[in-house]
């Protein structure tokens, strides 16, 4: 009973977590991308499209953050090169994704899709309990895992980090100190694309193999409030995301056995009262928050000639 | 975020499309409240718009607008149909009421048609489908095939449609199996595939071998078929995702309503009214009965057939939840009373959300 409940909040936490990360390292690098949602459904539409006519899933998955990627060089150059505001233009981003992932899907409505198969981590996946919930998943969940894991070592203990880092607290320093402001946003546009096309393919091709206009239905969004819940720390991620899940999956648990006499409209708040919690008690430690907000976040960069 | 997200939304919805047949006798205009992609609720009324357009062709014009969300932002959209010149305007879901209401008041030229509502005016006729009698069918199919004498429903908000769904599909459980047990989950929303599918997979965990819904996508059923259990589609034939767990789907046919009113605005006959019709008139159509033993499939037409000879699922005996007696021995609930049901029949394992 414990296990299934948890098999469930792992499929749910899994595409936010991966949005999530991705977002994270757009904003350290002092970028504020909403385009995440219009990204991720995009991953989705691409991923199935390409599952579906290859029959592939790993070519899918390798599609969709093309997709991904391919919608945030846009952004990237909208808002690095052409400088234009972040705000607007992420907006635009999802309205664009979320139209034109429904013009490319048309076709595959009412097509059964394909999913992922899941991958048995020999020895591990046979422990008792915790086999089976961590280590009998998809490949997408262990990558999200080896995302998070890299991206928390990468920032905080290599100088690509503390570049990055730089980047986002000041950009007129880092930029004064020689490094290039422009390409290393870029890169962390790019790498955002990425997270978010993978989180895509997840809904499309793992967590519901089909095709709908609007599957994400809203989940880019909470990665982005996940990324604010964190105060952009790569770990705090992982447990907001699975806070989230698990108030989420509970909700519908409690309602299948009736365990609790609350209004399921209350419960189905709960996801967004408890971020609302938590961001408070996060923001009253004043100092922290100061320390892990990038200086430069959303604020336009434009070098010298 | 949430506003943000509702702007957004709202933005997308504001993608118009339509054949652009200018000499057009009538426009005709239509308000979705999900993607015409759902496959499910919105992509059915969209069928309808096309039979429309292919029945008149030339003739008329139509016009739709998808992912409207109910509340302010769906009045908007409604009066800026009125504004574009529409003579006609279907609002396909129980939360434009109000707003419909509201425009037509505005615009009493212009003829409103609201589905699933209950206020009408002169200029606002109301149309529903009897979906409640293919409940009553499946929940029979369902007790007589559960093993665990189990069922989940995953419902979306508490209004009357809704509940008469469950309600009905519990008395149909019931004239097989008196003991049945239905578990209700309200996942509040239409269409969120990732969370329908959630509320399916805790369903099962809890017991349910049948899951049914009253949600628009997919999902729910692909689960059934993953986890080995069975299911029904939804407003759309899902047997492509569900080639194992699909029964039978109960089927919204809107085309021949929109083919009908239509008609009616060109001849300068239409009318304010209540249309409510069911499997008898083909507006409710039971998909392919499969992956069932011969028997449940006899005993499913012949329902079928019964109903269509004007039986009433909603006849009496029927309890309410609370111990109170809803009709009398073969004394049928006027259409009022199911169009307004406000109450869960005896066996639901669920409190009504107020």
């Amino acid at each position: 009973m414990f296990e299934a409940v948890l098999l469930t909040v792992i499929t749910a936490a899994t595409p936010i977590m991966i949005a999530a990360i991705g977002e994270l390292v757009v904003e350290r690098s002092g970028v504020l991308n909403l385009g995440v949602e219009g990204m991720m459904i995009m991953g989705a539409v691409i991923g199935f499209a390409v599952a579906n006519q290859t029959g592939s899933g790993s070519l899918g998955v390798v599609a969709a953050i093309l997709a991904g990627m391919g919608m945030s060089a846009l952004f990237g150059f909208l808002v690095l090169i052409l400088v234009t505001n972040q705000v607007a233009t992420g907006l635009a981003l999802t309205i664009l994704g979320i139209g034109f992932s429904g013009l490319i899907g048309e076709a595959f409505i009412g097509v059964p899709g394909l999913k992922l198969p899941e991958l048995f981590i020999p020895g591990l996946s046979e422990i008792p309990f915790i086999g089976p919930v961590f280590f009998q998943q998809d490949a997408i969940v262990y990558l999200g895992f080896a995302l998070v894991a890299a991206v928390a070592y990468v920032l905080f203990r290599t100088r690509l980090g503390l570049v990055l880092r730089a980047v986002g607290d000041n950009h007129g320093s880092a930029h004064a100190l020689g490094y290039s402001v422009i390409r290393v946003r870029f890169a962390a546009i790019l790498f955002g694309g990425a997270c978010a096309g993978l989180a895509g393919a997840y809904m499309s091709l793992a967590y519901t193999p089909q095709w709908v206009e609007n599957m994400t239905a809203g989940r880019g969004w909470i990665a982005l409030a996940l990324v604010v819940f964190s105060s952009w720390l790569p770990l705090r991620v992982v447990v907001g995301a699975y806070l989230f899940g698990a108030v989420s999956v509970l909700n519908l648990h409690a309602q299948a056995v009736e365990i609790l006499d609350i209004p399921s409209q209350f419960l189905s708040s709960l996801p967004y009262l408890a971020t609302i919690v938590v961001l408070v008690l996060i923001s009253a430690n004043r100092r922290l928050t100061l320390v892990n907000t990038p200086a430069c976040l959303g604020k336009p960069f434009v070098p010298d000639r | 975020m949430k506003s943000i997200l509702k702007a957004t939304v709202a933005a997308a919805a504001m993608v118009v499309a339509g054949s652009a047949a200018n000499a057009a006798d009538v426009k005709a205009c239509f308000v979705y409240v999900g993607p015409v992609g759902d496959f499910g609720w919105t992509y059915q009324h969209d069928q309808g718009r096309l039979a429309v357009e292919e029945k008149f062709g030339d003739k008329v014009e139509t016009a739709y607008l998808e992912s409207v969300p109910e509340g302010p932002d769906a009045e908007r959209a409604i009066e800026r149909f009125a504004r574009e010149g529409c003579n006609i305007i279907f609002t396909t879901s129980f939360g434009y009421m109000n707003p419909t209401i509201k425009v037509a008041k505005k615009f009493p030229d212009v003829k409103f048609e609201h589905a699933t509502g209950y206020k009408s005016a002169d200029n606002v006729a109301t149309y529903n489908s009897k979906f409640h009698e293919g409940r009553y069918i499946i929940g029979q199919i369902a007790a007589k095939q559960s093993k665990s004498g189990v069922a989940g429903y995953i419902a979306s908000f508490p209004i009357p449609e809704v509940i008469a769904g469950i309600n009905a599909f519990l008395l149909g459980a019931q004239s097989v199996n008196p003991d049945f047990k239905l578990k209700v989950v309200w996942v509040n929303t239409w269409f969120d595939p990732g969370k329908e599918a959630d509320a399916a997979k805790a369903l099962i965990d809890q017991g349910a071998d049948i899951i049914t819904q009253h949600t628009d996508s997919t999902a729910p059923l692909q689960v059934a078929q993953e986890r080995g259990v069975h299911g029904f589609g939804q407003a759309s034939d899902m047997i492509n995702f569900a080639k194992d767990a699909q029964y039978t789907a109960i089927i919204d046919d809107w085309a021949p309503y929109y083919i009908h009113r239509v008609q009616d605005m060109l001849d300068g006959k239409w009318e304010t009214g209540s249309s409510w019709d069911g499997l008898a008139e083909g507006h409710v159509v039971m998909a392919p009965y499969t992956n069932l033993p011969d028997d449940v499939v006899k005993m499913a037409q012949e329902t079928e057939a019964k109903i269509k000879g004007g039986w009433e699922p909603f006849t009496g005996p029927i309890t309410k939840q609370d111990g109170s007696v809803a009709a009398e021995d073969g004394v049928r609930l006027d259409d009022g009373a199911i169009l307004g049901m406000n109450w869960y029949v005896q066996g639901v394992d669920d409190k009504l959300p107020q």
